[in-house]
């Protein structure tokens, strides 16, 4: 019954899915006064979310529909439990098992497979065009991203969210090290792409590819979809605040607004520029910080 | 979903689909004007979208004529439904000049249900605010 309670309501689906929505207006908001403009109501993300509720849902003829269907809770449930996880290492340190860093990791990789499994079951070559390019650029940046966190394993010498929280604590935050601020800048780098946000965006590129891997998503499933989206640019700064600055609050909002200054500074790169830049620069500076880190700086 | 709620959603978040069907360009050219962060249409959560999937609202410009009759036609139903269409410009209203040419098919609401028309040639992104306001004026009063 606590588990349910935990996964649905609070620091599960309800909680995740509030706090996202906040910050998805956030970034909106920001976007819009960056461009000088007025930008949307605070309760339009909850809008945008009923009405596509609202909608029919199209099933294309040519899609695998079980597939296409199960892509976007596949991802909504994975996100979901991740939010728990981390949460639950925030609130109570000592709670949760060794080895859960390993897993947020993995559940968090379950999201662009799920997207690319939905992209590539409606049929769409447009969709599976866009398939392939999440493809390589998640190929591309998940190797930096995991070094990345690994400096903070190395420093601290544990892989439990807890431990990590509590000892950065006590003996000063990832951060202030050498090592760890080239590792968050690379992993800040990342998770750009890992949120398909505009550098990085190529996979669903409205102007190019319409849409991309969501071209063929209408009503539920495509709002389940973008809720993921949501949801995900809430954890993804809490994971960064909770591997960096030992989960404090302020630096959640740090993480949020720098990536929102690099989504709005920047215009979308090609995949064939993004993967180099992930492979070269990133895994570079990345395996750095990694060395710099074992030798203790 | 009860209905109010749905149009209420709707008319607070319409997401529109550009569909160009044999315009001059200069309806399209104003389109994306009234898209930029000078009218910054976000704050009544107006969006572009790539996918006629994503639509609840087709903007049509353009004299609709053979080569692109049966186009608009799939566009039409490949929009998950409730969607409106909105005419823009003389052209997908009346046809102008280009009436009872030899390619015309017809003004745009002999083809596909029009629930908004924006006439002007072409119509400035101040017209297609008033149209878009009077249109979500039309849904709320309807239902
Ligand atoms: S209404 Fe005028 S401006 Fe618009 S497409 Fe027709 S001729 Fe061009």
């Amino acid at each position: 019954m606590r588990t349910l309670f935990e996964f649905i309501i609070f620091p599960g689906f309800l909680f995740t899915a509030i706090a996202g929505m906040v910050f998805s207006w956030i970034d909106r908001k920001v976007t819009a006064r960056v461009q000088w403009r007025q930008g949307p109501p605070f309760f339009q993300p909850v809008y945008d979310f009923i009405k596509l509720l609202g909608k029919e849902t199209i099933v294309p003829s040519s899609a695998n529909s079980v597939i296409f269907l199960l892509s976007p809770l596949l991802a909504i449930a994975s996100t979901t439990l991740a939010s728990v996880i981390l949460w639950k290492a925030i609130i109570n340190p000592q709670s949760l098992f060794v080895g859960d860093l390993l897993v947020v990791i993995y559940l968090l990789a379950v999201t662009p497979l799920a997207v690319i499994l939905g992209a590539s079951a409606s049929g769409n070559p447009i969709a599976s065009l866009a398939a392939s390019r999440e493809m390589k650029l998640y190929s591309a940046y998940e190797l930096p991203f995991i070094f990345s966190i690994l400096v903070s394993v190395i420093k601290l010498n544990t892989i439990k969210l807890g431990e990590i929280i509590l000892s950065q604590q006590s003996s000063g935050i990832i951060f202030n090290s050498f090592s760890g601020v080239i590792a968050f800048v690379v992993f800040l780098l990342t998770i750009q792409a890992k949120l398909g946000l505009v550098p990085f965006d190529m996979a669903e590129a409205e102007t190019e590819i319409a849409g991309g891997v969501f071209i063929e998503y209408s009503g539920v499933p495509l709002a389940i979809h973008k809720l993921n989206r949501i949801m995900l640019l809430f954890i993804i700064p809490v994971f960064a605040s909770v591997l960096f600055f030992g989960g404090k609050f302020w630096s959640i909002i740090v993480v949020l607004v720098l990536i929102i200054l690099i989504r709005n500074t920047n215009p979308r790169v090609r995949i064939d520029q993004a993967i180099k830049f992930f492979w070269r620069t990133c895994l570079i500076f990345s395996i750095f910080a990694v060395v710099l880190a074992t030798i203790g700086y | 979903m009860s209905a109010p709620i749905k149009i209420k959603a709707l008319t607070k978040s319409i997401w529109v689909f550009h569909a160009a069907c044999s315009p001059c360009n200069n309806c399209d050219i104003e389109l994306l004007d009234a898209l930029t962060p000078r009218y910054d249409l976000e704050r009544f959560g107006i969006q572009l979208v790539g996918s006629v999937r994503h639509a609840d609202a087709l903007l049509v410009t353009g004299a609709v004529n053979k080569k692109v009759v049966d186009r608009i036609k799939r566009l039409y139903e490949q929009a998950p439904k409730p969607c409106v269409v909105v005419a823009v410009g003389n052209c997908a209203c009346s046809e102008i000049m280009f009436r009872d040419s030899y390619n015309t098919c017809g003004p745009l609401d002999k083809i596909i249900p029009v629930n908004a028309y924006i006439p002007g040639c072409p119509p400035k992104p101040e017209a297609m605010i008033t149209g878009i306001v009077k249109l979500i004026k039309a849904l709320k009063g309807e239902k």
